[in-house]
């Protein structure tokens, strides 16, 4: 007996070894994937691995930073005039989506809809992965004591990344959209076909469940549709970029995700969603012309006690800013340099308020007394690079009047678009 | 002292320092969770996996194998988000395999070498996705030609990470 034991030993403690191992995860998987079971010793891994991982980011940020931001400075006026000239374009399309914005939460209303929105999202790095290629999962600096907790959605300016799996005191594992155990409910943007989205051994993204005979084509925007309770409704996801006849009667659909999966850095997590009940804006309607006008260039104020005849002609014929008026003809903001026409000319008045009106602006003369010109709402304000545009009132256009600019940020929050980021009100831990 | 011989060739038996014995394998795994971030090729490797092969080799004793292997496994099954015990038996296997085969072959040849990690690279992914499709349950899809291609690589790895572990080893 002893020979055979002795003869077998190596043999035996590998059977025994395995025996344990296969018994403590049947045990796991009999208590289902969330048992607290194994915390302790999850804890004790990522602590001994993490605290080494935040070093190395916070030096290789450190020194990044130093570099970018002390050294390697060339262009930087060049793209500083380039993107002032990009803001000042988004905020014309700004001022035309807020409308869309509005009417749809309009229509919303009447139809008693509840939307979800994303109401309060914590901004985490990513510090690191699970360390297998099999298990797409990544680690985040942030954990349950920021008010983190498991399957709650990851996403960011481009798109959704994932979900939290497990959290810890100072850290969250997240399991990214396209490891192969991930499941996302997803809607398609123009055919509004839903099915499933998960990943591949390839660490690639597939969409299932949709039927063989469904027109599908590459380039279709992929949006969230909220079946899945953890992320809400219209967060964009990404492109279809392969379509053919999979096994079965289901396509086999192939998605590009917008976010880079493969080399995040910031994400936001959702700590919070909100159901609330379409309300349309009932309060005073602005029109897209006038919050123009409040934000685009005009002339300061003549001196009112100057009588007119003190006042040379061409000084007044340069100055007197043109009254701006609104749907109905009345007269807005006083002093306001706006004169919204119809896109064939004719004056407002007598043409139905729509959400992107064609605006014609006047430009005020310039200090050497050049005639003003007359641009178009679709291009870009004659705003020189660098100059900061000013209102009547010498406000700086960038930073609009309050009111006006509340109604813009209200009438922005609804349900966040595939081309533009969500809406969030971060909050940095 | 088991010495056991090969065509005629004596095997020699090495042993490791405490320090090296904890620190590689543990930068091994930090490695393979750090890397990926920055560098995404290099998902295809398996850090913890070439350094199980290496020191069960090295060692030629399959407890000392298995529980290396099984140590290993266990705490990259900590990092990931699936169910503790799955890298952990697969990696047990191959550290059982790599020092029962260390112990018959002579596997300081850079060809057996190359040959041995890519064996044992596909005999990981098989028992790893046999555990996890059989008893955690996992909708893992296997992939010839990812596995082929992972295997090769990780074997060309293995040939300078072992050169360079080879520093570390002392005589019995």
């Amino acid at each position: 007996m002893e020979s055979v034991l002795g003869r077998y030993r190596n043999l035996i403690i590998l059977v025994g070894v395995l025996f344990l191992q296969v018994l403590g995860l049947a045990v796991q998987v009999k208590r289902g994937n969330d048992s607290e079971n194994t915390r302790l010793i999850r804890i004790w891994a990522v602590d001994a691995i993490t605290p080494f991982e935040r070093g190395l980011v916070s030096l290789q940020e450190g020194v990044s930073g130093i570099w970018h931001n002390y050294v390697y400075l060339r262009g930087v006026r060049a793209e500083n005039r380039d993107l002032e000239k990009q803001i000042e374009q988004m905020r014309l399309q700004e001022v035309r989506l807020s409308e869309d914005a509005a009417q749809a939460r309009r229509l919303q209303s009447l139809l008693s809809f509840k939307e979800q929105v994303v109401a309060k999202t914590v901004a985490a790095q990513v510090i690191g992965s699970s360390g297998s290629d099999l298990s797409r999962a990544v680690y985040i600096d942030k954990g349950s004591d920021q008010g983190l907790a498991p399957d709650m959605a990851v996403i960011t300016a481009n798109g959704i990344v994932g979900k939290i799996l497990r959290v810890y005191p100072s850290t969250s594992l997240v399991l990214l959209i396209n490891d192969q155990s991930s499941g996302v409910g997803v809607i398609l943007e123009k055919s509004r076909l839903q099915g499933g989205l998960r990943g591949t051994a390839n660490g690639q993204v597939i969409l299932e469940h949709i039927m063989s005979d469904e027109d599908v084509k590459p380039g279709e925007t992929v949006l969230t549709s909220g079946g899945d309770r953890i992320f809400p409704k219209g967060l964009p996801v990404g492109t279809v970029s392969q379509v053919k006849n999979g096994k079965e009667t289901f396509l086999d659909i192939r998605v590009k995700p917008y976010a880079d999966l493969s080399r995040l850095e910031e994400v936001l997590v959702v700590t919070q969603k909100q159901d609330r009940q379409a309300v349309a804006d009932e309060g005073q309607h602005t029109r897209a012309a006038d919050i123009l006008a409040q934000r685009l260039p005009s002339v300061p104020d003549a001196p009112p006690a100057t009588p007119i005849s003190s006042v040379p002609a061409s000084a007044v014929s340069n100055t007197a800013p043109v009254q701006p008026k609104t749907a109905a003809g009345t007269q807005t903001t006083p002093g306001s340099t706006l004169q919204p026409k119809s896109a064939t000319g004719t004056p407002a008045a007598t043409q139905p308020v729509t959400g992107t009106p064609s605006v014609k602006t006047t430009t005020p003369p310039s200090a050497a007394g050049t005639p003003p010109h007359v641009t178009d709402a679709n291009s870009p304000p004659a705003v020189k690079p660098g100059q900061k545009p000013t209102t009547k009132q010498g406000i700086p256009a960038a930073a609009p009047a309050k009111g006006q600019a509340g109604r813009v940020a209200q009438n922005s929050s609804i349900q966040p678009k595939p081309a533009s980021p969500p809406q969030t009100s971060n909050e940095t831990h | 002292m088991p010495i056991t011989y090969t065509s005629g060739e004596q095997i020699e038996v090495y042993r490791f320092s405490i320090p090296v014995t904890i620190g590689v394998p543990l930068l091994a795994i930090f490695l393979q969770a750090f890397l990926p971030r920055h560098f995404p090729f290099f998902s295809i490797f398996d850090l913890p996996l070439l350094v199980t092969i290496f020191f069960a080799m090295a060692r030629r004793n399959p407890i000392a194998g298995l529980l290396t292997g099984a140590a290993i496994g266990l705490f990259q099954d900590c990092l990931g988000g699936y169910p503790i015990g799955v890298y952990g038996i697969a990696k047990t296997v191959v550290g059982y395999g790599a020092s029962s085969l260390g112990s018959r072959l002579d596997v300081e040849n850079t060809g057996a070498r190359f040959l041995i990690t890519f064996g044992f690279y596909l005999v990981h992914s098989a028992v790893y996705f046999a555990v996890a499709r059989g008893m955690v349950n996992l909708t893992l899809t296997w992939s010839w030609s990812r596995g082929l291609v992972a295997g090769l690589a990780n074997a060309a790895l293995g040939i300078f990470l072992y050169f360079v572990l080879d520093k570390f080893k002392q005589r019995t």
